[in-house]
């Protein structure tokens, strides 16, 4: 009897470091803590090209994580990307002409859409869509219109 | 022999079982009568602990069918087998006990499994088997602390636990000192009256067995050769019956594995 | 030739049966277990001998890798001047590759062949046997604790493994390094990913659990009950282990981690 009391004590500790480990993985090193986006108002936004950004990439505010990227569609009839995004509720006094644009971190990072907030009076809300959008700089492109200038500079 | 087929507990007929190109038995014919003691015996290798499998339903024949208390055992369920075998005790030749679990936890395992007894009952029904084969001191004991002898006594006890209408002794005396054998010889007589249950020995042991047994059958090549009460097998006409009772060394049973002649395999050179 | 390829045959063959009767018991060990549910004491003692003792191997194991990552990461990300990523490329990679594979190894090792030589042993012994004569079915009564055990413990000793793992990644590259602690933190939470990798590990980590525990149990009940048949189920156990292992990582890690 007194054997398999020791044995469960032992289960129960092993158990109990189990679920705290878990635990801290959870919190500690993923991001549990910092964002969770089942609440949110979702709001979409139309570019020309996306780059590489991807379901789930963030969405910041003046460098602040607001929201993330819930959906990327595509629009059959203006041939843009539709991208829906997922704004935190806390986060509920941006204006209506909010811009949005695609950076990326760093020079060779993940891309994520930068909100820069505009002057309207009234505030976004659920299914609004942003007019204002700049695309993703594609870095091919930025270095294949650099040679170009160049050529062209020298023809001159 | 006639024999009333409703005080027969067992009965074989026709049984044929095969292991890989083997064959083990081909066509047994056996009755065991209820509250008897019957001795199977035959040399080693005459597949004396695979009728006991058969019996028990760990192995299907190939044809032939097994008849246990009017329950065919190879046409039983799953739930059914496990049913009759609550009612069959089994003592291994190695004892069989659970090496992690000390002897009073080995005889109250049955039990523990079948029945939902309160602890205290529990405790006493186990003290009272142990008791009955001696070894109630023994009980704070691991099984591998114990003598060969104790063990087998540790494992009667275990089988009887249940009181089952029959108990099976796989080679009870192979291995033992004259003490211990004796010790068993005597168990298992005293135990077959007092809890008035079928036992079949299966041994190669001829004068321990056919001290207690009330019938025998000798088993040899898949075959039955012989079957009688202990007297009448002594007067057997059987050369190799009477060989294997008295233990020759040479019969029909040759001394020499069949071989080519030993002075024509001395002068065939250095082949192996 | 052709006793060439008679042998291949009848060894293809052997190979299919032997995962016939796999799969038969695996079903069987399955079907034990609501009856075994309700004796939550047979399995508490496997979590124990399965699991509590293999504590300390994954502790320190988890420990020593997560501090040679450290090092490694921190020697390379230093020349791109990205060292601040230590945590992220530590955590990453203990949570979602080395974590479940090197944990589910030593597992294999510890717990697997230890499961298998105890049911062998069992099985040489008779006491399977004996305990089918006492009307206790072996593979309920034997196996299915056991394999509920091992589906339980891997997990969690997982989890611990990757734990300490960052850790001692942290322990290296901040305590030794002198990376910036809030740094390692901090990236580490913003590139780590609850859904994408934490629980990912962990689906790995089950289903390793369960394939490990399966093989270690199966080999022991099919073992040739000698000595040298038990020792070759051991060996056997381990290694077919670590190669179900290694391949079901990739296919795993192809199904979770690849966007498509």
């Amino acid at each position: 009897m007194m054997q398999s009391k020791t044995v469960q004590i032992w289960v129960g500790i092993f158990i109990a470091l189990g679920f705290a480990a878990l635990f801290m993985l959870a919190m500690k090193v993923s991001n549990l803590s910092s964002f969770t986006d089942d609440d949110g108002y979702e709001i979409t936004a139309s570019f020309e090209n996306i780059g590489g950004l991807k379901v789930r990439s963030p969405i910041k505010m003046a460098g602040v994580i607001v929201g993330r990227v819930a959906k990327i569609n595509f629009d059959n009839i203006n041939y843009e990307a539709v991208v829906t995004m997922s704004i935190n509720t806390r986060y509920n006094k941006m204006p209506a002409d909010t811009s949005a644009s695609i950076f990326t971190s760093g020079l060779l990072g993940e891309q994520y859409i930068g909100l820069e907030a505009g002057g309207d009076e009234n505030y976004l809300k659920q299914d609004d869509e942003l007019q204002l959008t700049q695309s993703a700089m594609i870095l091919e492109n930025l270095i294949g219109q650099f040679v170009f200038d160049k050529a062209s500079e020298e023809k001159q | 022999m006639p024999l009333e087929s409703n005080s027969n507990l067992i009965e074989i007929r026709g049984l044929k079982f095969s292991r890989g190109k083997r064959e083990i038995f081909s066509g047994v014919d056996i009755n065991i009568q209820r509250g008897k003691i019957t001795a199977i015996m035959g040399p080693s290798g005459s597949g004396k602990t695979t009728l006991l499998r058969l019996i028990g339903g760990q192995l299907r024949p190939s044809s032939g069918t097994v008849i246990v208390d009017d329950a065919n055992v190879h046409q039983l369920g799953h739930q059914q087998l496990y049913q009759l075998r609550k009612r069959m005790g089994m003592l291994f030749q190695s004892g069989a006990l659970l090496t992690d679990l000390n002897v009073f936890d080995n005889v109250a395992f049955p039990l523990r499994e079948h029945t939902r007894l309160p602890e205290l009952l529990l405790r006493t029904l186990v003290l009272m088997k142990l008791e009955s084969v001696g070894l109630r001191g023994a009980r704070h004991l691991m099984p591998n602390e114990l003598s060969g002898g104790m063990s087998r006594r540790v494992a009667l006890a275990r089988a009887i636990a249940l009181d089952p209408m029959m108990v099976m002794y796989d080679e009870p005396f192979t291995g033992q000192d004259p003490i211990s054998k004796g010790v068993l010889v005597k168990l298992i007589q005293t135990m077959n009256s007092a809890l008035n249950h079928t036992s079949i020995i299966v041994s190669h042991d001829v004068d321990e067995t056919a001290s207690i047994a009330d019938y025998i059958y000798v088993l040899s090549e898949g075959k039955i050769v012989e079957h009688g009460t202990p007297d009448a097998l002594g007067k057997s006409q059987s050369q190799w019956v009477q060989q294997f009772m008295q233990g020759l060394p040479d019969g029909p049973v040759p001394f020499h594995f069949p071989a080519k002649q030993y002075i024509d395999d001395l002068m065939s050179g250095t082949e192996a | 030739m052709t006793g060439w390829l008679q042998q291949l045959g009848e060894n293809g063959l052997n190979a299919f049966e032997r995962t016939g009767r796999g799969h038969i018991f695996l079903f069987h060990v399955l079907r034990g277990i609501p009856e075994i549910l309700l004796r939550p004491q047979l399995i508490i003692q496997q979590i124990y001998s399965v699991g509590v003792l293999s504590l300390i191997i994954i502790l320190v194991s988890g420990l020593f890798v997560g501090m040679v990552l450290g090092l490694q990461g921190y020697t390379t990300l230093v020349d791109f001047g990205a060292e601040q990523s230590l945590g992220v490329m530590v955590a990453l990679s203990l949570v979602r590759e080395l974590g479940p594979v090197v944990a589910a190894l030593l597992f294999a090792g510890r717990a697997g062949s230890a499961l298998t030589a105890e049911i062998g042993l069992m099985k040489s012994t008779e006491q399977l046997s004996g305990m089918e004569m006492m009307a206790v079915d072996p593979i309920r009564r034997i196996i299915t604790p056991r394999y509920i055990a091992g589906i339980i413990s891997l997990p969690l000793l997982t989890a611990m493994f990757s734990a300490v793992g960052v850790i001692g990644g942290y322990l290296v590259g901040s305590g030794l390094l002198g990376v910036d602690e809030g740094a390692f933190w901090s990236q580490m939470q913003a590139k780590v990913d609850l859904q994408e990798d934490i629980l990912n590990g962990v689906i790995k980590s089950i289903v390793f659990g369960a394939v490990v525990t399966w093989i270690a149990v199966f080999e022991g009940y099919d073992t040739t009950p000698t000595s040298e048949g038990v020792s070759m189920a051991t060996t056997r156990t381990v290694v077919h282990s670590a190669l179900a292992i290694l391949g079901l990582d990739f296919i795993l890690t192809a199904l979770m981690f690849t966007d498509v």
